[in-house]
């Protein structure tokens, strides 16, 4: 792959969730093995249901929490095993958009000091240079100047989400980890974000992690997906491939439950039952041979192996060659 | 979609003139009756306690052999002492004694026990469990006592009563503080902030200290009433303020002989503990009513 901004490899993280001085320690895996890499200006999205782990990986390669192990490689330099005070040219290139515009902005403080902190921060611009430096990202955002001085309910989701995407461009960086930034807003309102997104992933030449359970937004955006399931990617490649010809039973179904809007085009579809497995307890084998379709007795013994199957996808299903 | 945004912007505008969080505070406290009159007479004890000596009809040290324990008069408004001195000279020279006392040992006790908090809550772990297992520790004594053990450990003076009132309020706020800052870390935006880089420092002044900002203030009012009850208790006790000092509790504690004949004695300064002691107590209650955001949001 050309220049790669983002490599994760291996990538694990569990939890404690009981036990202490005297009590037999437990722990959950949140995310078990995470293996991807993002390419200079492209969008790579992980999609899959709630508590799949999608969101802690966005989580553990800003180093918001430490990995249990694997590689974090972001700009060619590691950061998994970085020390937080190591961490500054991390937090320079690679910024966060949240979920919810109402939440991850301070509501005492104004847009000027909101959008101007990541300067104050990193750089040692005086107060005028660092209003100049917002005035001018208000606009590329889509707002206006007059905005600076406002606070942040003043404005609604849309306007908010646009705060949230300037705060995270004003220190140029090269990642942007988009964690669910469109899942609080109105349909109409998604779309006018997402085509923000893209029109400044062409004008800054950034990259994107763009985390999502929704299937027609990742679509929309994404150039490359990886599918997560309890904690794994199960299967990862070029959007048109995933979407075109999904190979693993997890992808096909959740692609089949995009709600298509013309009914002589259905298909026959796979519908999920049941719910996710308790990730504290993790099926054998597979962990979706609980819920596939087509498990046999190999599925509940063997772990299935991530195996490329051309240039441009890898499947971890032991049914694919 | 030029139009719909114009549209937001006026809309955004009109809303912009109408919010000021002074104004509000205001709005509101304005109907706290009570408390409007109490802040009223804290506002005047104040002034009396910067212009006392200026304003003192007597002078509240001079010795008066020809009118000792006289009852209030128009020459005497609270009457006067054994020594024949002016009592209500003596309590308006007394107000700045109690007043200093009790602001500067709850301010130190705020700094302290609000940074104690901050690291508690926020960084949790091992820190957290050895400042509060410490706070509880003192906790454990009743205030008063606690009080009195640290004046006997220090000895006596105004100074050390100082340092008493503030170590035994530093666990409570401490205690609050943590609270606040336990619900404050689990906003997204400090997880934003976070991740842009902020240092802790940074995290905890501009993002978190400011959301436990209005539970502070309403508990400081509050404590102030409680350090000067406990000043004054010390002061009685003989473990505060020397005794020819105008102050409120010392006051007290010289006229108890005369309780039985000229009980003005006691009394005059025994209204003005209990009449400061109300006042911030209803502030602190009007302020709870107005910035509690529990109480706020019903």
């Amino acid at each position: 792959m050309p220049n790669s901004i983002l490599k994760v490899e291996n990538l694990k993280k569990s939890f404690q969730i009981a036990g202490g001085l005297f009590q037999k320690k437990q722990y959950v895996n949140a995310v078990i093995d995470v293996s991807f890499e993002i390419e200079e200006g492209t969008t790579f999205s992980l999609v899959g249901e709630s508590g799949c782990g999608k969101s802690t990986t966005g989580r553990l390669i800003t180093r918001l929490i430490a990995p249990t192990n694997g590689s974090i490689i972001v700009d060619g330099k590691e950061v998994a095993t970085a020390k937080q005070s190591e961490l500054k040219h991390l937090r320079q290139t690679v910024q966060m958009i949240f979920q919810d515009p109402y939440a991850s902005l301070n509501p005492r403080m104004k847009v000027k000091e909101l959008i101007g902190e990541p300067l104050e921060i990193h750089t040692k611009l005086s107060k005028a240079e660092r209003e100049k430096l917002v005035l001018e990202m208000l606009e590329v955002v889509g707002l206006n100047a007059e905005h600076a001085d406002r606070y942040a309910h003043e404005f609604s989701g849309g306007q908010r989400q646009r705060l949230g995407i300037a705060r995270a461009l004003i220190t140029k960086p090269k990642l942007i980890i988009a964690d669910e930034p469109v899942s609080a807003l109105d349909v109409s309102i998604q779309s006018q974000i997402l085509n923000l997104l893209k029109q400044l992933q062409q004008e800054y030449k950034i990259s994107y992690l763009f985390i999502s359970h929704d299937l027609s937004v990742v679509e929309h955006i994404s150039h490359y997906i990886g599918v997560m399931y309890l904690g794994s990617i199960v299967e990862i490649g070029r959007k048109e491939t995933i979407f075109n010809e999904p190979k693993h039973p997890y992808t096909k179904a959740l692609i089949a439950s995009v709600p298509i809007a013309d009914p002589t085009l259905r298909k026959k579809k796979i519908v999920l039952t049941g719910d996710i497995p308790n990730p504290k307890n993790p099926p054998s084998g597979c962990t979706f041979h609980t819920r596939c379709p087509f498990a046999s007795d190999i599925c509940k013994q063997a772990i299935p192996e991530m195996k490329k199957i051309n240039e441009e996808q890898s499947v971890a299903c032991h049914f694919v060659n | 979609m030029t139009s719909p945004t114009t549209m937001q912007n006026s809309q955004v505008q009109n809303t912009q003139k109408k919010y000021s969080p002074l104004k509000e505070f205001w709005k509101s406290f304005k109907k706290q009756k009570a408390a409007l009159v109490a802040s009223i007479f804290i506002v005047l004890l104040i002034v009396v306690a910067f212009i006392g000596p200026y304003i003192a009809p007597y002078d509240p040290f001079e010795p008066n052999y020809d009118a000792l324990l006289e009852g209030p008069s128009a020459s005497h408004l609270a009457g006067t002492d054994e020594y024949g001195r002016d009592i209500f000279s003596r309590l308006i020279v007394g107000a700045k004694i109690s007043l200093m006392v009790s602001f500067s040992a709850v301010f130190l006790g705020l700094i302290l026990g609000t940074i104690l908090g901050l690291i508690s809550g926020y960084f949790g772990g091992w820190i957290d469990k050895i400042i509060m297992r410490s706070c509880d520790v003192l906790f454990s004594f009743p205030d008063l006592l606690l009080a009195i053990a640290i004046v006997a450990l220090l000895g006596p003076g105004i100074n050390n009563v100082i340092i008493a009132v503030m170590i035994f309020s530093v666990p409570s706020f401490a205690r609050l503080v943590r609270g606040a800052t336990l619900n404050a870390k689990e906003n997204v935006y400090v997880e934003a902030a976070q991740s842009m880089g902020a240092s802790h420092v940074r995290v905890l002044w501009k993002h978190i200290f400011p959301e436990t900002i209005s539970e502070l203030i309403i508990f400081v009012t509050m404590r102030i009433g409680t350090a000067i009850l406990a000043a004054s208790g010390l002061s009685f006790l003989g473990l505060g303020a020397s005794p020819e000092m105008p102050e409120w509790g010392v006051m007290l504690s010289s006229g108890r002989d005369y309780l039985g004949t000229s009980s003005h004695v006691v009394i005059m300064p025994g209204i003005a503990i209990f009449l400061t002691v109300l006042a911030f107590n209803l502030i602190g209650d009007g302020l709870r009513d107005v910035l509690d955001p529990k109480i706020k949001n019903n």
